[in-house]
């Protein structure tokens, strides 16, 4: 191996910066998951009997379900039961304000960079706030409200919007749909809820901000939006959590529901704990994410920025049922040190005239192996359905794997489908030029890494991409100075 | 500037330079010619510090200093640039983007104050203009689809705003055509002064009619064989290699 190729790899052994620990006072359940936890959860959230009896169904499926298998990641088997299913900061009956929010809270999101004070929020960007199983505070709803949008915490939705949630609750993703959304729909605490009314566009992005803090706890969160006709929406999640030895489990279901002419833009900052250098700890990060183009029309994009986690196992889909409707994902996925990813996209062809796109971008470094899984389906009745796929893989460092797991589904002959697939190392050439240019590795591995990813990076919100590009190069910088 | 001394360079367990003797003063410029192979750029990629080449013995001073111990980026930040044979494309990259990092970078180890967006497009468009290059290129990705004279216009470019003390160009006026050969020319005897020197690889006498340099070396076999003055290049132009490679074969078996 070349030196230049040895500081790579020492470059790619990152520090995360997101690893500290919050003391906030919790309000937490024992560990452990039977029937009568899932009521406990219900109970604590003071949910309705039809949801306490819909994740009774959930749960009683999910005993009956094992595991999948067939990604390609490696993991020991996980004990369900010594995981804590519900973890919440103490406060006060209900928040008026700010200032009833725990200060050690705030400064815990400050921290994040993520201030949960108005005045000092970016604007334009609307944030609910996740630690742990419960939303601590929604910034900017009064504001959203004027327009008839909802943007609340899953849990308040249930209470002050019943009608929606029932109508839309697994309506994309049942709760039978596979194992995690299973166990999901039994247990999921909070969340995020959108929706935008007929003809309405959302002035700001709405954005949520995930927060593992407690041990030993599993996170489950449900986002679900809904797109009335002609609306449109953007929508930002971005999540870490402290560095422990310990695996968490991040079990999240997210639907995204799309009527006639809407648009749902979702973009993901994905930096979970990734474990340490050696591959101890770190979260896994086993999530559904599907959205339904239900209307004519319709659009859904989905844009993920995944350098975290020790293991992601998640395939954000979209259902083309709405003739003309649109399909879109746009992914990064960084794997380093010991981390394992197993990402990719569904898109299922079922209206006239729909079209997809997949652009798919790899980076594998240190020992880590980073597969992209995409199924592209066209059914019968999809006449002139169209799918666009772009897999790219780069390897930095002779130790990592990359694969590449492309299924094609079609049952129309009117369909047309492109696939193309490549993979790379960073170039020793590329370094050089622009090492001789006087950048210094480090920052000539990040332009080229950026470079690879400038297509996805194009779909994200100016703040997200500055923020994604930093992140990028903290996941692939190192102890070398 | 630069002194060589019995530099050997090997690539890949093979000698490729077997013992180069050169002293570059400052504001000279050195013109270096010889046959396909001979290890021109070996040359130019090893006072880089490209990594693959690896001097087996002798040594090299540049200001002062051991050259051959710097990291690549020392070298670029100590003022040493190479006008790239074959530039490589780095896609995704925009073309401004890389220039405004890699003049920052520089001014910054240098000690010099970083140039704010609005000096940096008032530099960039000033040198653009000497050479030659069309604007739209410096929104498109690095060398990526350039034709052959655009990259190497780009070179230019880049050496202009980079300021090197040191230029190297490997054959920069291979595949241009007369006018942009006569751009290249111009920039260079622009940036022609008594505190930066050229080391100038070619293959052709009609660059040094336009750049004229103080010296002309012949490198065959990894060895300077024969070094004169720019009335060198023009006998090379009219007899070719053969009787320098006979006298330096001669020589060789003796
Ligand atoms: N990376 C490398 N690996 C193996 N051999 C190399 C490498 N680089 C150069 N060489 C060999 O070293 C010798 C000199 O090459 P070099 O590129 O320096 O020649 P040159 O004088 O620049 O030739 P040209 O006029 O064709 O550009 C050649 O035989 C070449 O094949
Ligand atoms: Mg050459």
């Amino acid at each position: 191996m070349s030196e230049s190729m040895q500081t790579l790899e020492e470059h790619t052994r990152s520090d995360y910066k997101y690893g500290f620990t919050s003391n906030i006072e919790s309000d937490v359940i024992p560990k452990g998951l039977s029937e009568d936890v899932v009521r406990l959860i219900s109970q604590k959230k003071n949910e309705p009997e039809w949801l306490t009896e819909w994740r009774l169904a959930a749960y009683r499926h999910w005993l009956g379900m094992t595991e999948p298998k067939w990604p390609n990641v490696h993991y020991p088997p996980i004990d369900y039961q010594d995981i804590i299913y519900y973890a919440a900061p103490k406060k006060k009956e209900q928040l008026k304000s700010l200032d009833e929010v725990d200060p050690e809270l705030l400064e815990t999101f400050n921290k994040l960079g993520i201030p949960l004070d108005e005045q000092k929020l970016l604007a334009g960007v609307a944030v609910d706030a996740v630690l742990d199983s419960v939303s601590v505070k929604t910034t900017y709803k009064e504001k959203l409200s004027e327009l008839g949008i909802i943007f609340s915490s899953f849990s308040e939705a249930v209470r002050e919007h019943p009608e929606l949630i029932r109508k839309y609750l697994g309506s994309v993703v049942p709760p039978t749909d596979n194992y995690f959304a299973a166990l999901n729909s039994a247990v999921f605490s909070d969340g995020s809820f959108v929706y935008i009314p007929k003809g309405v566009r959302c002035p700001m992005e709405l954005s949520t901000y995930f927060r593992i803090n407690e041990r030993n706890t599993g996170q489950f969160e449900r986002t679900l939006i809904v797109a009335e006709e002609g609306s449109y929406v953007s929508y930002l999640e971005g999540c870490t959590a402290p560095m422990r030895d310990e695996n968490q489990l991040h079990a999240a279901v997210v639907e995204l529901y799309a009527l006639d002419e809407a648009t749902i833009k979702y973009s993901t900052v994905q930096n979970w704990y990734p474990g340490d250098k050696e591959g101890k700890g770190g979260i896994y990060n086993f999530v559904t994410k599907r959205g339904l183009c239900a209307g004519r029309n319709s659009k859904i994009t989905w844009t993920q920025v995944e350098t975290g986690s020790a293991i992601t196992w998640k395939y954000p889909s979209c259902v083309l049922r709405g003739d003309n409707s649109v399909g879109e994902f746009y992914s990064v996925a960084v794997t380093n040190n010991y981390q394992q990813a197993d990402t990719g996209t569904k898109m299922v062809h079922l209206g006239k005239n729909t079209r997809s796109t997949i652009i798919s971008k790899g980076i594998s470094a240190g020992f880590s192996n980073n597969s992209y899984r995409g199924l592209v389906k066209v059914g019968k009745k999809a006449e002139n359905a169209h799918n666009f796929s772009q897999c790219d893989s780069l390897l930095m460092g002779d130790k990592c794997g990359a694969h590449t797991f492309p299924y094609l589904e079609v049952e129309n002959k009117t369909a047309r489908v492109e696939h193309e697939a490549t993979t790379s190392k960073i170039g020793e050439d590329q370094l050089f030029y622009l090492m001789q240019r006087g950048l210094s590795e480090e920052d000539a591995v990040n332009m080229i890494v950026n470079g690879y990813c400038k297509e996805v990076f194009n779909e994200l919100p100016m703040e997200f991409a500055v923020e994604a590009q930093k992140l990028l190069a903290i996941s692939l910088e190192g102890s070398v100075g | 500037m630069l002194i060589i001394k019995d530099l050997k360079v090997s690539v890949e367990e093979k000698e490729i330079l077997q013992g180069i003797n050169l002293e570059v003063k400052p504001g000279e410029v050195h013109a270096i010619m010889g046959p396909n192979g001979s290890g021109k750029s070996t040359l130019a990629n090893v006072l880089a510090g490209r990594e693959e080449y690896v001097a087996t013995s002798g040594s090299v001073l540049y200001q002062g200093e051991n050259l051959l111990e710097k990291e690549v980026d020392e070298r670029a930040q100590a003022g040493i640039f190479l006008a790239f044979q074959y530039p490589v494309e780095i896609p995704g990259v925009s073309t401004a983007n890389f220039l405004k990092s890699t003049v920052n970078a520089v001014r910054k180890a240098q000690g010099k104050e970083e140039l704010n967006a609005v000096q940096m497009l008032r530099l960039m468009r000033d040198k653009i203009k000497m050479v030659g290059m069309d604007e739209k290129l410096l929104q498109r990705s690095l060398n990526e689809g350039f034709s052959g004279g655009e990259k190497k216009r780009s070179e230019m470019l880049q050496m202009a705003l980079l300021e090197p003390r040191l230029a190297i160009l490997d054959e920069t006026d291979s595949g241009l055509d007369i006018d942009a050969l006569r751009i290249v020319a111009d920039a260079v005897n622009q940036l022609r002064s008594a505190d930066r020197s050229f080391i100038i690889v070619t293959h052709y006498q009609r660059l040094l009619n336009y750049i004229v340099p103080d010296y002309v070396h012949v490198l065959y076999k990894g060895r300077i064989v024969k070094s004169g003055d720019k009335s060198l290049a023009m006998q090379l132009e009219e007899q070719g290699y053969d009787w320098i490679k006979e006298e330096a074969d001669s020589v060789a078996s003796l």
